[in-house]
């Protein structure tokens, strides 16, 4: 595990993207395809299961630290890690054993179904055989909190410099529902697809934003001098729900959201029409709570979101429905090289062929051929519950992941961000109990960078439940303030954005406030730097 | 009757009532005996200082033409019967730890020290002594240093690294101590060293004061971007993200400080690497330090007090937190580069 050790140090040590994707072509190039189909599978989210629950883990490796149990407390309060303290904590050893990364996952998978008193031989056992670096890869194995601050897009970038695949190819395989033992790297980067994982979803394509502030209003003379003509693009409401791909192969269905996460259990509701699809049918489009034919807020949708089981009460009170947007795959036959209104006929065909109209609807579209009329619907997106307007380029195909050109979104808010809260200090007057004050950062690199401080805009129950978490979740104090750890997001709205070379981020805000909480994203898909960067143009 | 301790705290700082004089005072005192150079306990306004050899032209520098008696590791003053007596603290060049005794009572008072030999300063040296006023900046467990030369090898790779990629290499440490312990240990053979403003001042100090240092550069005004390129930088932290550093780019940014040894504290300072080098004593430092004076009573003056005191009781020690306004050493470096504009 020292090559992988070392990857994960070097990628610690370094913010540049380009020095990141030679790490992790260096690692690919020097270890066997067990370790980098391992690899692969832990920088995207698939960790082994836990095999020992923490407090356990805890007890039985700090039988080796000899410090007792509130300095051990007080320690990882220090470090704000696990499995970091963990290794900061035990004695380095002489004699070392090198297991590569594979051996060491297939040990942690075996031992999870053996006794107590083997788990913790083998923990005390593997604990001597190891460096300082590696121990913190294996606790971080160990409790599951493997989190490595690189996006997907620099590990593709890597594998394709090396496969000679493109991005794109290599992107799409490495979605679904895969695993270390059910995929090899082989199969990754054969010439011709040749796995039959039937759940596999599509990347996504994401919109870029119009550029514009409140003050300084995109006006339809410029709109038509960047864009075009209003009649080559398909304008349609942009939904304020959860993003979402369908898919129906081989009789079974999929529902996936942005995040990767398969959510298929949390929709039932969709099911049956779903079912009814022809086999190789994969759509894309946003499910949103749904009732009397009007679409319900946001956060209606939210309070189902977090839930383990549904009840009859919520699904009655609480109902979605689904807009489809589009189709990437009709009969098994990927179709996203086919122009945006081919594929819309094809999903105005898949719609009209359904009988569950009721929940599997389609985003209609602002039949027009003047910028002036689209403007006056954007306007109407609030009333509608909308978010503003989609712009979709008529010809154009289904690309991976945020594109500048043939997506737009132009929305009535146009300054917002997702944000990642990562410091909170309390409030004043009534709610000086309470962490109320927050500040919120964006990624920059694998590095969250603070931006901009807001306080208004979440209801009492909300900052009630913010406020828990700061409490248990701080990770240092200085004064009144908590350094917390990242872990919430947070839609931030604001009025204007200036450069501003006296705070790191390289931007200040203008009246940044509280749009909501959004407890639907992890933080890894918080906004970063780069796109509020963007707003300055 | 309870007899009076031989040192107290009182609210101007560690003061001795029996030999009238106080050491590392934070308010303007009489008669103050001093540690070591540093702002947080080298403080203005004294009416005499006692101090050591090596710390003189420090302080000169930093309190002006203040009333300075110096004395070396080993010698002795008497006031009113209390003897006091210098040993090395090997924190920084001049940095002593201060043994005071009177009938047979032993105070020893460290300062800030570290156990590692640097190089440059005397070696730590155990005194003994019945109460042993620590610090414990670093008194928690998981601050363990490697061997300074493993560090450096890992700097010097990294400069080499840099060079090679046409960049500067900018190496943030305290101006006092650090800077020095990084100077010299910087492998020469790579490139040339610039210094900032107030680390080049500290420099001066300490070789108007007899220390041999290698070889660096100021940046001024005139410096441009050509001469720096490949070569490394050191400044002081809060230099950093200032537009003195324009010059310098494109750079790498490494921060030398104990607090590296904990990944999100170099996160929080958005450093490109950070380098775990202190000039304080690691945990397990702290404690070898204070099981060799053979001390019964410790008393904990900056760091992770309560922690530290709490694990030193329940391994049969009378360990007291005590209140001082020690260990601020980075503020009064921010204030001291203030006005650095360059
Ligand atoms: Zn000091
Ligand atoms: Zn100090």
């Amino acid at each position: 595990m020292k090559a992988f050790a070392q990857l994960f140090l070097s990628l610690d040590e370094t913010n540049k993207t380009n020095e990141k994707v030679r790490v992790i072509k260096d690692y690919l190039l020097s270890v066997s395809d067990e370790d980098k189909i391992q690899m692969l599978a832990l920088f995207t989210g698939r960790k082994p299961k836990r095999p020992i629950n923490s407090t356990q883990l805890k007890e039985w490796a700090l039988e080796l630290s000899q410090i007792p149990d509130w300095l051990f407390r007080e320690s990882y309060e220090v470090v704000g890690d696990l499995a970091e303290t963990l290794s900061l904590l035990l004695p380095e050893s002489e004699n070392q054993e090198n297991k590569s990364l594979s051996t060491w996952i297939q040990e942690i998978n075996k031992i999870r179904k053996l006794n107590d008193e083997f788990k913790k031989s083998w923990l005390l056992n593997s604990l001597q055989k190891m460096t300082r670096q590696e121990m913190f890869m294996f606790f971080k194995l160990l409790t599951g909190g493997f989190r490595v601050g690189v996006s997907q897009n620099l590990v593709v970038k890597a594998l394709s410099e090396i496969s000679n695949l493109d991005p794109a190819t290599l992107t799409h395989r490495m979605m679904g529902n895969w695993e270390a033992s059910t995929f090899s790297y082989q199969d990754l980067i054969a010439k011709e697809d040749g796995t039959s994982d039937i759940s596999r979803p599509y990347p996504f394509f994401l919109a870029y934003p119009i550029q514009e502030t409140s003050e300084k209003q995109k006006s339809v003379e410029e709109l038509e001098s960047e864009l075009g003509k209003a009649d080559d693009w398909q304008a349609e409401f942009k939904w304020d729900g959860i993003r979402a791909q369908l898919i129906k192969r081989a009789d079974e269905i999929f529902i996936w959201s942005r995040g990767e996460e398969l959510a298929t259990e949390k929709f039932p509701e969709l099911h049956p029409f779903m079912m009814y699809l022809p086999n190789g049918t994969v759509l894309d489009g946003e499910i949103l709570a749904f009732k009397n034919e009007q679409p319900l807020p946001f956060n209606i949708l939210q309070t189902r979101i977090g839930r383990k089981t549904l009840s009859k009460k919520i699904l009655r009170e609480n109902p979605v429905a689904f807009i489809a947007y589009d189709v990437m795959e009709f009969y098994g036959e990927d179709i996203r090289s086919k122009s945006q209104e081919a594929r819309r006929k094809i999903l105005e065909q898949i719609q009209s062929a359904s009988p569950h109209q009721d929940k599997f609807r389609i985003s209609e579209i602002i039949q027009t051929n003047d910028w002036n009329f689209l403007a006056q619907e954007r306007e109407r997106s609030r009333d509608l519950l909308a978010e503003g307007l989609m712009l979709k380029r008529k010809s154009a195909t289904y690309q991976v992941g945020r594109k500048r050109g043939d997506w737009w979104k132009w929305k009535v808010d146009p300054l917002s961000v997702d944000a990642v809260m990562i410091y909170a200090q309390k409030g004043h007057g009534r709610r000086a109990d309470l962490y109320t004050d927050y500040t919120f950062a964006v990624w920059d690199g694998d590095k969250l960078v603070p931006f901009a401080k807001a306080y208004s805009g979440l209801t009492d129950a909300e900052i009630r439940k913010v406020d828990h978490f700061v409490k248990r979740n701080t990770l240092e104090k200085f004064g009144p303030v908590r350094t917390v750890k990242a872990e919430l997001v947070f839609e931030i709205g604001f009025e204007g954005i200036n450069k501003s070379t006296r705070h790191k981020s390289g931007v200040a805000l203008r009246f940044p406030r509280i749009l909501r909480w959004r407890t639907d994203k992890k933080m890894e898909e918080a906004d970063s730097l780069e796109t509020l960067l963007q707003f300055l143009k | 009757m309870a007899k009076k301790p031989l040192l107290e705290f009182n609210q101007n700082g560690i003061y001795c009532a029996q030999g009238d004089f106080y050491i590392d005072p934070w308010r303007p005192v009489k008669d103050a005996v001093i540690t070591h150079g540093h702002s947080d306990h080298a403080k203005w306004g004294h009416q005499k200082y006692l101090a050591h050899t090596l710390s003189r032209e420090i302080l000169y520098h930093r309190l002006g033409q203040i009333s300075l008696e110096t004395m070396d590791y080993g010698e002795s003053r008497i006031k009113n019967g209390v003897k006091i007596t210098f040993y090395p603290a090997g924190h920084i060049p001049g940095s002593a730890q201060i043994k005071v005794e009177y009938q047979g009572e032993i105070w020893v008072v460290s300062g800030d020290y570290k156990t590692e030999d640097d190089g440059i300063c005397t070696p730590f040296e155990p005194v003994k002594c019945h109460s042993f006023i620590s610090e414990c900046t670093f008194g928690m467990p998981v601050y363990k240093w490697q061997p300074q030369a493993e560090v450096f090898k890992g700097i010097n790779e990294w400069w080499q690294q840099k060079q090679n990629e046409g960049k500067t290499s900018v190496l943030a440490g305290y101006s006092l101590g650090k800077a020095q312990r990084i100077l010299q240990n910087l492998d020469l053979n790579i490139g040339k060293v610039f210094t900032h403003g107030v680390i080049h001042n500290s420099n001066e100090a300490l070789i108007r004061n007899g220390i041999e240092l290698n070889p660096t550069t100021l940046i001024t005004v005139l410096t441009t971007k050509e001469e720096l390129k490949g070569n490394i930088v050191i400044c002081p932290p809060s230099a950093i993200g200032t537009p003195w550093m324009r010059k310098m780019n494109p750079y790498s940014f490494g921060y030398c400080s104990g607090w590296m040894a904990i990944r999100g504290a170099k996160r929080r300072r958005a450093a490109d690497r950070g380098f775990v080098l202190s000039d304080h004593a690691d945990w397990d430092g702290l404690i070898s330090a204070i099981k060799a004076t053979e001390c019964d009573t410790v008393y904990l003056t900056h760091g992770y007090t309560a922690s530290f005191s709490r694990y030193l009781s329940e391994i049969g020690y009378d360990a007291r937190e005590a209140k001082t306004l020690y260990g601020n050493e980075e503020e009064n470096e921010a204030e001291e580069a203030k006005g650095e504009n360059l």
